[in-house]
């Protein structure tokens, strides 16, 4: 088991890992957020129960934002690592003729991703924190004693420059979800007679989830 | 047909090498690309002119020596084949066809369009054999029931003639096919069982230390392989190499 991160077939399954635990985290998101779309008041519950509950904050937190640096540094690491096992490059290269456009760019999606999570820590987990660690207020409550989280939410969204860089960034999401997905299953191994219709689940999970984003920050854009 | 070839020209191993321009007429649909070549190369040394060193030997396929990078893709643009199974009705009259070499650091140029590909024998003596008694008492391969299915598995993965087209397609160089192809014929049979933990590990420790880099699933080297060899054999080596690094 030793080193295993040293070898090329290891890295590739660390990275697989840290995918599937980013993908399911997704899911998680994505199910809270949509929420907000059908009640303010579910939302609200949901949003508080997630931002002071100890084993989400405590646990699944720092395990979270470990494992997206994880990802990055990883992809880093390979990226550099890949280029450099290649120093002369070809005059003419037709990577169209036999793979995809996201396959051979996940790490300029990948890097787009990461400049959009600044901005999201910008805007939602930077105030969280100092609401709840610095002010010291876990109420979650404004001073009108409403939850504060879908007020919170609808504001951000009134600005027509962030909405677009939100949605921006979930189309790059689609696009990095669209390889990532399938190579993270074959990454561990799991190439069988099921990867035709897994391949097709992760393309409708790789467009749907990040629509769904869309979606999200549209209608409370727009309301 | 009449064509303008864009030929990497590189003397040794270590001197810098560089696109040169050719002209070439009179050149038939049913000729092989290699064919092209050996006509290009008359007329070279006719002109007192040093000819375009490149690889082949069988001409038909199967031992794996052909390589270049034609116009982008190794191998050229069709698919399924080897460069000696290429032939020129896949070009139009008055095309400009780059021909350079496989490019990986694992496959540095000699000369020319020639590579040395050496690496992949040092991956092989790594691991990609079995032992077997020659006291007297061997058993007949025949002899030991297989699964039909583990056994055509097996079979498709040893028709890997060891080109090295999935490294020269691969963004990332890796050598994941080739190896892959060379656990799987073995790990798949009961004569490979016994060696198969450090086998898989031998082999990939070899395959890392040539310098080949790190696959990412592009998939690339599967639409170009000559032989059709098949990503699931990485699958297959991904779970060989996990449970080989967990047993040792
Ligand atoms: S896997 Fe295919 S492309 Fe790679 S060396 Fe074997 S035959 Fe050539
Ligand atoms: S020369 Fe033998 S495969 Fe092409």
């Amino acid at each position: 088991m030793s080193g295993i991160l040293n070898s090329s077939v290891g890295r590739k399954f660390a990275m697989a890992l840290s995918a599937f635990f980013l993908m399911i985290f997704l899911v998680q998101h994505f199910a809270i957020n949509i929420l907000s779309v059908f009640s303010a008041d579910t939302f609200n519950e949901a949003s508080h129960f997630m931002g002071t509950f100890w084993v989400v904050q405590y646990i699944f937190q720092p395990i979270l934002i470990l494992g997206v640096i994880f990802h990055f540094v990883m992809g880093m690491v390979l990226e550099i690592r890949n280029r450099n096992a290649r120093k002369i490059a070809y005059v003419k290269y037709n990577g169209n003729a036999n793979s995809t456009w996201m396959s051979r760019n996940m790490i300029y999606t990948g890097a787009v991703i990461l400049l959009f999570l600044g901005l999201h820590f910008y805007d939602f987990w930077f105030p969280e924190i100092e609401v709840k660690f610095i002010d010291g207020d876990m109420s979650g409550l404004l001073a009108n004693g409403e939850y504060r989280y879908f007020e919170h939410l609808q504001h951000k969204f009134v600005d027509v420059w962030r909405v677009a860089l939100y949605c921006l960034a979930f189309v790059f999401l689609a696009l990095h979800l669209l390889h990532g997905f399938s190579s993270a299953f074959q990454s561990v191994g799991a190439n069988n007679k099921y990867t035709r219709g897994l391949r097709g689940f992760g393309k409708a999970y790789a467009i749907i989830i990040p629509l769904g984003f869309i979606f999200i920050a549209l209608y409370h854009h727009f309301n | 047909m009449k064509l303008t070839l864009k030929i990497w020209r590189q003397k040794n191993a270590d001197a810098k090498g560089q696109i040169v321009e050719y002209p070439i007429d009179g050149i038939e649909g049913d000729m092989s690309f290699l064919e092209m070549l050996d006509i290009l190369n008359e007329d070279l040394i006719t002109k007192g002119e040093e000819p375009v060193a490149f690889d082949h030997d069988c001409r038909e396929g199967i031992c794996g020596m052909c390589s270049l990078h034609i116009n982008g893709e190794p191998h050229g643009p069709d698919k399924g084949i080897t460069t000696c199974q290429l032939h020129m009705r896949m070009f139009k009259d008055g095309d400009t066809i780059f021909i350079e070499p496989f490019r990986a650091n694992a496959f540095p140029v000699i000369k020319d369009l020639v590579v040395d590909r050496s690496s992949f024998d040092r991956i092989q003596h790594a691991g990609g054999f079995i032992s077997v008694n020659t006291s007297g008492n061997t058993i007949d391969a025949n002899a030991i029931p297989i699964n039909k299915h583990d056994a055509d598995e097996a079979f498709e993965a040893a028709t890997c003639i060891g080109c090295g087209a999935c490294v020269a397609s691969c963004k990332n160089s890796s050598a994941m096919l080739f190896v892959s192809a060379k656990v799987s014929q073995f790990a798949l049979l009961p004569q490979g069982k016994i060696e198969a933990t450090e086998r898989v590990l031998n082999m990939v420790k070899q395959m890392d230390e040539e310098g080949f880099g790190n696959c990412t699933n592009t998939g690339a080297c599967e639409v170009e392989c000559p032989k059709g060899i098949s990503l699931e054999n990485i699958a297959r080596m991904n779970r060989e190499y996990l449970s080989a690094s967990l047993k040792g």
